[in-house]
């Protein structure tokens, strides 16, 4: 089956981005194929590299990295939310006039539309949040 | 392009006290695009995002409220309000915004969006959708 899958809350805040990576990667070694993975609301600081957690716990955004390489996977994030919470590639760093970038390996920010388009092209789109 | 598919967007909060509202407003409109056959519910906390009046000055918060009225532009034209949900809160329909459309195929007739339905037929409408956003 084909999976479009939305992360609608933060890494640590809340257990949905641990469901979403959970479930992502179930469903990856069960051979299903995932088209897209699209963080939005605060699901956006999934792709900061600049989190720093405790050594003894687990790292959110490079494990989104690692499976994200490992798969080829599509993580985007929304551009409007990542306007807002200050989620910056070299793109947006350059249209904003920002000083800095944060985007974390194998993410990508791009529209809405991307989430749009998921969930036209796969069999389910399953959403984490509350 | 694969057939069109039954879009639902689910909303269950208030406007304000999060982003959830706001932010879901901005994904239909921008879904409006695909052209896909698009429904909204307002379920729970969610009908207080179409109450009229607000006033967002105190909030310091962009009042986006007026956006709802452009939805029938956006040929978005089925908006579902939960009976119980209004009942439960003191609202009726006389407190939310009357949400309309023109119909191209009725000499541009301007047509109500807003059903109101029970829960039951509620659970109807969600059996029939074939994708759920859910806010």
């Amino acid at each position: 089956m084909k999976f479009t899958i939305q992360v609608n809350e933060g890494p640590y805040q809340h257990q949905a981005t641990d469901s979403a990576y959970l479930f992502t990667k179930a469903a990856l070694e069960k051979g299903h194929e995932i088209f897209r993975v699209f963080f939005y609301h605060d699901g956006v600081n999934n792709g900061t590299r600049l989190t720093t957690p405790p050594q003894d716990d687990r790292n959110i955004v490079k494990r989104w990295s690692e499976l994200g390489a490992e798969h080829d996977l599509d993580l985007v994030i929304c551009v409007a939310a990542a306007q807002r919470r200050g989620i910056v590639d070299d793109g947006e760093a350059e249209r904003n006039g920002k000083d800095a970038t944060n985007i974390a390996e194998g993410f990508r920010i791009s529209g809405l539309g991307q989430l749009v388009e998921g969930a036209i092209q796969s069999d389910r789109l399953v959403v984490f949040g509350d | 392009m694969s057939k069109v598919k039954k879009f639902m967007y689910v909303n269950r909060r208030a406007p304000y006290g999060t982003i959830y509202a706001w932010e879901s407003l901005e994904v239909v409109l921008i879904g409006a695009a695909f052209e896909q056959d698009v429904s909204m519910a307002f379920i729970g906390d969610g009908v207080y995002q179409l109450t009229k009046g607000q006033d967002t000055t105190g909030l310091e918060m962009k009042n986006f409220s007026p956006t709802y009225s452009a939805l029938g532009d956006y040929e978005v034209t089925k908006i579902y309000i939960e009976k119980e949900s209004l009942e439960e809160r003191g609202l009726t329909l006389e407190d939310l915004q009357h949400l309309t459309w023109e119909d191209e195929d009725d000499d541009w007739a301007e047509k109500d969006s807003i059903q109101l339905v029970s829960r039951a037929e509620m659970v109807k409408v969600f059996a029939d959708q074939d994708v759920f956003f859910n806010f």
